[in-house]
């Protein structure tokens, strides 16, 4: 009885609260589409919780200090039960919650801000139909004067462009659609697009790669070494499908995006992203010629590479979609090796999806390679087998190590 | 005691069977736990490439294996002997954990002959009742090779065996065994490249006219993607298969073969270091409510559920089968009873040979790297002459070069001191071993039953095994042997050792993990726990997988024959029981 009468209350706010709502609350299609578009926003990726997938609590990690994910469940003092459709769609596009109070661009709104409303709608519908968790959220970890959310506002100035997705006449529907993905719900550009000291995109980087929780998001644009320009848009689409292909296995962040987002969205989606990755113009840099072979970095890398990579990797070619191949690998030519150092000394572990369910693991070098073994290997990794890439630092690995906490070798 | 939920389908350990039952069941839309005393293990966790050659952990202080501590069993070779306990695993090594013993075996993936199913029919036909040895307790399994033919294809496929087809349909295939019965199809992945000893073997043997052939192998020679979607690599001849967890991915085992596919059904549970103690039944005996275990706290849990698959190490299920009061128990005075009866091994032995002029690298190996012939396995040769029964495949593999246990010299150098490390430094580059995998046939005197003395450590009586190898094995074996022997002459050794099997049997050397029977398959209640089907003809909502429905063991390795059994109950359950739930597939 007493679950009928809160359902009752639930609807009548429903009804009440959305005034602006342009899709009835019961539209049980917008609720199933808010459900994929979730999916697509990958929302639970920060909004999960201990509590439960939408719940919040779970601390992002920024270079300003950690934020904690709020709740968005329909709780009405710990969630955004209260939330009308309109105070939502002002948070996903504009950055605001009510009242009127800034929220940290952590959360994606200079991406989300493209999004139609329509699909905002569907987002807030589908949000209502979630169980309601009460949850406090703890106090973000900022130092002063970003602790002060009006801060927000002269970064708004700064790098937040507010505005909804323009079609490109010229370009396909397919084309469209995935620029409406990749700009929009997918808010693929806050990894993948280089940042700047603030935190805001790299003017002219868009998609180029950069460098995030010691991780580097690799390019995604059209460059033929480093970005998606010798991949298929089958291959593309298989990638973020199954978290695999001929050329590369996600793991680390990416792992988690596949796993929860990717290999969930539909094939004509994830298509359209590719078709529009793939026209994304690269920076045009140049690789730089590779060490010689008979470098003193290049000898030892060699030496050490047999001794510990061999098996699993072969020579470059790796074993198709157990472990990857880097020969021609983009993820090895990255300009920043920073995933490369941290998958060697904290090992990774692939994406595990229904169409390819096994995770091949990497375990940890960290306790048996020095931190100069580690920049020798991964120079001769970057720079054999045709690949081109900076050389890796002694300095590089020492301070990845500092980061991950990993043991130095014994 | 904390009754718990029912579920559709309780599994009683997580090994090869509990794997495929779990994700064939949970498949078909029931919810499946499986509960296993042992801990999780799973490739990317446990078996890091890193460490995972650590022979000592492994091979010597055998971290994967079950703890006598945890439970053991009592063994004596005659009846009239009392039996003591084993307090150090060596004869035999029963795995533990996620996996069982499918973690840490070598791979070789065998179908037993169609002559092994219908063994006392073929046997009484072709040489009399008066061929078969006194006391033998010889059957047939109550299915046949075609039957099963079927379910092994689908064990392979699933495990991605490397191999050669010996005959397809029928046709006799070059390169294979011309002994084996007909497959419906080729293996899923070519046989392994094979080193300098298997190819010393191979000329040898077909320059006497044997018909050597590559051993079907776990160990994969190419990356593979089986029926469930899960990818295995490709083996790197590492040499750490038998006691370890392969690194790799390019082992089968349930880790890398099934559960990546089974942890992602929403109805299939696991609960691990969680011990089954009882089957429970209806007070009048005749149908199983679900099971009650302990969990590492010693807190007692029942766990109801419609249907109990028995689906631990073969001792293990005899001895829950006797512990529950599931079957008559075997009386060895009488000869009646069906629980612990037609318990069988395995008669293996070896020859060493010692080369001069041969330069064999044995770091490099894996477990089922090797040639074999089957000229002397079962019934292929006339035994009228020959005054036993059974037979063994002759093997060359080469395992592993470890520096630890790999230490081949030729007899009377000193065990120890400096003598000892130039033979061996000497030898270690210049020494195959060949071996035979021996059948092992049923005595009315060979069984397992409850212990009346020891208990483990929750109070329950420990199993009890009675077994020694009998004078059919140990001439069958010496036969067998003396052909390896042969073999070896024509490779070119300087000095051939033989490494006969004899009695009594021991439990300290280890000899194999090939325990069999004890609640054996079968048309007659009165010689079987179960029927061709694996469900207890007394309790049919109780099905039974493993070596234990073995009715006697084969000159070959169980697993290919446990997975083809398996597939055929998860079959059974699936089309026939489940449609009738709770009642007897077939009517004594």
């Amino acid at each position: 009885m007493r679950a009928l009468a809160s359902a009752g209350v639930a609807a009548l706010l429903l009804l009440a609260g959305p005034a602006a709502l342009q899709i009835g609350p019961m539209d049980y299609a917008a609720i199933e589409r808010g459900r994929y578009l979730a999916i697509v926003g990958d929302c639970a990726a920060c909004h999960a919780g201990s509590k439960g997938d939408y719940a919040g609590g779970r601390a992002i990690e920024t270079p300003f200090g950690d934020i904690y994910a709020a709740n968005i469940t329909p709780d009405d003092d710990t969630g955004i039960g209260r939330w009308t459709a309109e105070d939502f769609a002002r948070a996903m596009r504009e950055g605001k919650r009510p009242p009127e109070e800034h929220l940290y661009p952590a959360f994606p709104y200079p991406y989300y801000t493209k999004v139609s409303r329509e699909d905002v709608d569907a987002l807030y519908i589908f949000l209502r139909t979630v169980p309601s968790v009460r949850n406090e959220i703890p106090a973000n970890q900022l130092p002063f004067p970003l602790d002060v959310r009006t801060a927000v506002a002269g970064w708004n100035v700064l790098f937040f462009r507010e505005g909804r997705f323009d079609r490109d006449p010229i370009r396909s529907d397919e084309w469209n659609r995935g620029a409406y993905l990749v700009q929009g719900l997918g808010h693929c550009g806050a990894c993948h697009t280089g940042k700047n000291v603030l935190g805001g995109d790299e003017p002219g980087g868009f998609m180029q790669g950069g460098a995030l929780q010691g991780w580097f998001a690799p390019d995604l644009t059209s460059d033929a070494r480093t970005g998606l320009g010798t991949w298929s848009i089958e291959e593309t689409v298989e990638y973020l499908r199954t978290g695999r292909n001929g050329r590369s296995m996600a793991s680390g962040p990416m792992a988690e995006v596949i796993e929860n987002s990717t290999s969930k969205m539909t094939e004509a989606d994830l298509r359209a992203m590719a078709v529009y990755l793939k026209d994304l113009p690269g920076s045009g840099a140049a690789a730089r010629a590779p060490p010689a072979a008979d470098d003193a970095s290049m000898r030892a890398g060699a030496a050490l590479y047999r001794d510990n990579c061999h098996a699993c990797h072969a020579d470059g070619e790796g074993v198709l979609q157990m472990f990857p191949a880097l020969h021609g690998s983009q993820v090895v030519q990255q300009r920043d090796a920073a995933t490369l150092v941290r998958i060697v000394l904290e090992g990774t572990r692939a994406a595990t999806t229904d169409a390819a369910p096994t995770a091949p693991s990497m375990p940890s070098f960290a306790w048996r390679l020095s931190n100069a073994q580690v920049a020798d290997l991964l120079t001769y990794i970057r720079n054999s087998w045709g690949n081109a890439g900076p050389s890796v630092t002694e300095d590089e690995v020492r301070q990845a190590r500092a980061r991950v906490g990993a043991k130095p070798s014994q | 005691m904390i009754r718990l939920a029912s579920k559709d389908v309780v599994v009683i350990g997580l090994g090869w069977t509990g794997s495929i039952l779990s994700y064939e069941l949970a498949r078909s839309g029931l919810s499946v736990v499986a509960i296993e005393r042992g801990p999780w293990r799973d490739t990317a966790s446990d078996f890091n490439i890193t460490t995972a050659p650590d022979e000592l952990r492994y091979a010597i202080r055998h971290d994967l294996f079950l703890r006598p501590q945890q439970e053991t069993q009592t063994a004596r070779n005659t009846p009239d002997q009392v039996a003591l306990p084993i307090r150090r695993w060596g004869s035999y090594l029963p795995g533990n954990g996620v996996g069982g013993a499918g973690v840490h075996w070598n791979g070789h993936t065998w179908r037993f002959m169609p002559s092994d199913f219908v063994l006392r029919t073929h046997l009484v036909e072709r040489y009399g009742e008066g061929f078969l040895p006194a006391n033998s307790t010889i059957q047939d399994w109550g299915i046949t090779y075609d039957e099963l033919e079927p379910y092994y294809d689908r064990f392979e496929y699933l495990a991605g065996i490397s191999g050669k087809a010996g005959n397809l349909k029928g046709q006799i295939q070059e390169g294979g065994n011309p002994f084996e019965g007909p497959r419906s199809r080729e293996y899923p992945t070519p046989p392994m490249r094979m080193a300098h000893s298997q190819q010393l073997f191979e000329k040898a043997a077909k320059s006497i006219g044997l018909h050597p052939f590559p051993l079907p192998s776990a160990n994969l020679s190419q990356a593979y993607t089986n029926p469930y979607g899960v990818r295995l690599g490709p083996c790197t001849y590492c040499g750490f298969c038998e006691r370890f967890g392969c690194a790799n991915y390019s082992k089968a085992s349930p880790q890398t073969c099934v559960l990546p596919a089974l942890v992602r059904m929403p109805t299939f549970e696991a609960r691990t270091n969680c011990e089954v103690t009882k089957i429970n039944l209806t007070p009048d005996g005749k149908h199983a409510t679900g099971v009650t275990y302990v969990d590492t706290q010693g807190t007692e849990w029942e766990q109801p559920a419609e249907l109990v698959l028995l689906c631990a190490y073969a001792l293990f299920n005899v001895r829950l089968l006797l512990l529950s009061g599931i079957g008559k128990p075997y009386d060895y005075q009488r000869g009646v009873g069906v629980v612990g009866r037609n318990y069988c091994y395995q008669t293996n032995a070896s020859c060493t040979l010692f080369f001069e002029d041969q330069r064999i690298n044995p770091f490099v190996g894996a477990g089922s790297l090797g040639m074999t012939a089957d000229d002397y396995n079962g019934d292929v040769f006339d035994h009228g002459q020959h005054g036993f029964i059974g037979g063994a495949n002759m093997n060359c593999n080469t395992y592993n070069g470890r520096p630890i246990t790999y230490r081949p010299v030729p007899p009377g150098t000193p065990r120890w001191g400096s003598a000892w490390k130039r033979a061996t430094a000497e030898n270690y580059n210049r020494a195959i071993a060949l071996g035979t995998q021996g059948s092992s046939y049923a005595y009315r005197d060979c069984y397992l039953d409850l212990d009346p003395t020891y208990k483990d450590r929750l109070g329950r009586p420990l199993m009890r095994l009675t077994f020694d190898y009998k004078e059919n094995e140990l001439k069958m074996s010496r036969f067998v042997v003396d052909r390896l022997a042969e073999i070896g002459k024509v490779m070119g050794a300087k000095q051939i050792v033989r490494n006969q099997r004899s009695a009594p049997w021991s439990v300290v050397p280890y000899q194999t993990t090939h325990n069999t029977g004890g609640a054996v398959i079968g048309s007659d209640p009165a010689t079987s726990v179960v029927n061709r089907y694996a469900q207890c003809w007394d309790v049919p909502n109780v099905f039974v997988t493993g070596a234990c429905l073995f009715p006697q063991n084969a000159g070959y390795n169980p697993t290919g024959t446990v997975g083809a059994l398996t597939y055929w109950t998860a079959d059974a359950i699936r089309d026939r029981y489940l449609r009738n739930s709770g009642q007897p597939l077939v009517r004594p």
